[in-house]
């Protein structure tokens, strides 16, 4: 007879995690992301010169050339809008973070342990906001070198700069379905990207749509990275935002909602 | 009451049957050698038992706990060491084994102290503070492992530990895996090596399309499959039957030719030395002009032939990893 040696697992066996339980393990998680970051030179250098890249580009090859209605002096109308690119752009890192966990088997190793399947995805989601909050500073610091101020209020400036990085937020759900449905980081790489330039660029971002060709003016007036751009630059010029704000607060909570579930139905039987 | 009870596992992908029926007992205490080709479904069975997959029909059960019922409490007592390293390459050695302790919602000062015990278990210590992209593949492997250890799982899943390692970092592998036996830490390990399993396993397994086709200890197996191999090689395919007769009356089962060449004929011979010099006396009285003769151990292609009368599909579809 071999004696056995009877192991007692040193953690309690636990049911359905709670909701404690379940923002302990995101914010584990969320502290991998952090604590990483800073050790990832491509990641860094995305997040940082990516965007003073974008502002002086924009800022000095197009803004002597276009006029915007109403607006005296153009960068005033474009910089909202820049950031609101390009910390939209900012949540395809995760995608292709995702996709990367995926390949190595980490998201597996995630998946054997018991913590929630939802704490996996909003902590990656999570530390993506304290990511996208870095290169806003960046950006913020290179528009304010340039000339750019902010026209209204405190509120307004808070207010426009904590709107985009909910809609970046929102993103990032749609960014985590991405990331799990694709089957590699290089296919990642293109899926997370591609589509963000029409939805972007297809809006008033840049441009008044009044100036685009008339089939093209009510896809870029409904589009909802419209709603962020307007919402973004009146608060930034202190202009009343109207119903623009409203939709923007729509399709934030809409696309989270719609992203989160999709994603994390996705998680739970990745692979499977 | 055993640590791995599984019955009548189902999971089909299409038209692949990934498993097809698999029974599975594990007593507390012993390792068990999932042995299969690829393809064989050997992943699939412990992406079941670990909770990542959910079976199309069958039952399993970890510890006495449903695997499909209560997954997260399985989740509490296994461990998991899939076919790829899966560390935060970017975390160092410590990092990545209290990174697994948060997880377990072990306070800082146990998860620490576990994580040393572990680092110096498995030979990490001076790597311990360097970001594990710097890691050879062995000691990956190892940081591997011992993230699957921090919360002392009762069962320990191992899917080819040792794939894609050197010859070297191999034998320190098994001698790690071998330890974790002699604690008493349930193990099941996938191999397509018959002498890894032989190294390593107190029973084995052999699965092939989904089913077990045999069960037992490693030596109650090479009693069936028969002892050492001999293959010979000669000259000329035309020679063939002058070269069976030849050897016929030296092994002890089927001499097998291999259909490609047609000129090299493998069969079992009995346990313990004289049978090559014999054998090339033979070979050569009977003028059957040898190229090469070659006397080796069995392996998972020697017990898949012998099993099932076909070889193991070595280019078999992969299973969805």
């Amino acid at each position: 007879m071999t004696a056995q040696i009877t192991q007692t697992a040193q953690v309690a066996p636990r049911g359905k995690p709670s909701l404690v339980d379940g923002w302990r393990d995101a914010s584990t998680e969320a502290m991998r992301h952090l604590r990483i970051l800073p050790r990832n030179p491509e990641l860094i250098g995305f997040a940082t010169i990516q965007p003073v890249m974008f502002v002086l580009l924009f800022v000095y090859v197009f803004g002597g050339a276009i006029q915007v209605p109403g607006f005296a002096d153009y960068n005033q109308f474009l910089i909202p809008g820049i950031f609101a690119q390009t910390i939209v752009f900012g949540s395809s890192f995760t995608a292709v973070g995702l996709a990367d966990d995926l390949s190595k088997g980490l998201v597996d190793r995630l998946r054997s342990l018991p913590i929630a399947r939802s704490a996996v995805l909003i902590g990656r989601t999570f530390s993506d906001i304290a990511r996208n909050a870095l290169t806003f500073a960046i950006m913020l610091i290179v528009a304010f070198l340039i000339g750019f101020r902010f026209e209204g209020s405190l509120l307004g400036a808070l207010g426009g700069t904590a709107l985009m990085l909910a809609f970046s937020y929102s993103f990032s759900w749609i960014q985590a379905f991405v990331g799990l449905s694709v089957g590699s980081v290089e296919a990642a790489n293109a899926a997370s990207f591609i589509w963000m330039f029409p939805i972007t660029f297809v809006s008033s971002a840049f441009v008044d749509p009044n100036s685009m060709p008339s089939w093209l003016q009510p896809v870029a007036e409904h589009n909802p990275f419209t709603r962020l751009a307007n919402s973004a630059r009146a608060l930034y010029n202190g202009i009343d935002a109207g119903s623009n704000l409203w939709w923007c607060l729509f399709w934030i909570a809409a696309i989270t909602v719609v992203f989160a579930t999709l994603s994390i139905r996705k998680f739970s039987r990745v692979a499977g | 009451m055993d640590a791995v009870a599984a019955h009548g596992l189902v999971k089909h992908y299409g038209e692949t049957k990934a498993l097809d029926g698999l029974d599975l007992n594990v007593p507390a205490g012993t390792v068990l050698g999932l042995l299969g080709p690829n393809g064989a479904g050997k992943t699939t069975a412990v992406r079941v038992l670990t909770t990542l997959l959910v079976p199309d029909a069958g039952s399993a059960f970890i510890d006495g706990v449903d695997v499909i019922a209560d997954p997260q409490t399985v989740r509490g007592r296994i461990g998991l060491t899939g076919q790829y390293a899966a560390v935060e390459e970017r975390m160092t050695g410590r990092e990545n084994l209290e990174l697994i302790g948060r997880y377990f919602h072990m306070n800082k000062g146990t998860r620490s102290a576990r994580a040393t015990e572990l680092l110096e278990r498995f030979d990490l210590v001076e790597a311990a503070d360097r970001v594990a992209t710097t890691y050879s593949g062995g000691m990956r492997r190892r940081l591997d492992i011992a993230m699957s250890l921090v919360a002392r799982p009762t069962v320990l899943f191992l899917d080819e530990p040792t794939t894609g390692l050197d010859p070297r970092s191999r034998i320190g592998m098994w001698g790690v895996i071998e330890e974790l036996g002699a604690d008493g830490t349930t193990v099941v390990l996938t191999t397509q090596y018959l002498e890894e399993a032989d190294q390593l396993a107190d029973n084995v397994v052999v699965i092939d399309r989904g089913v077990k086709i045999a069960e037992g200890s490693v030596d109650e197996l090479k009693d069936r499959i028969g002892g050492d191999r001999i293959s010979v090689s000669i000259a000329r395919a035309e020679n063939i039957d002058l070269a069976r007769s030849a050897l016929a009356g030296l092994v002890t089962g089927a001499i097998e030719v291999d259909p490609e060449s047609a000129t090299t004929l493998t069969g079992p011979i009995r346990a313990g030395g004289g049978v090559l010099p014999e054998a090339i006396r033979a070979l050569d009285e009977a003028g059957a002009e040898v190229v090469d003769v070659e006397v080796r151990r069995p392996t998972l292609d020697d017990v898949f032939l012998t099993l099932t009368g076909r070889r193991t599909e070595a280019d078999g579809e992969e299973v969805p990893a």
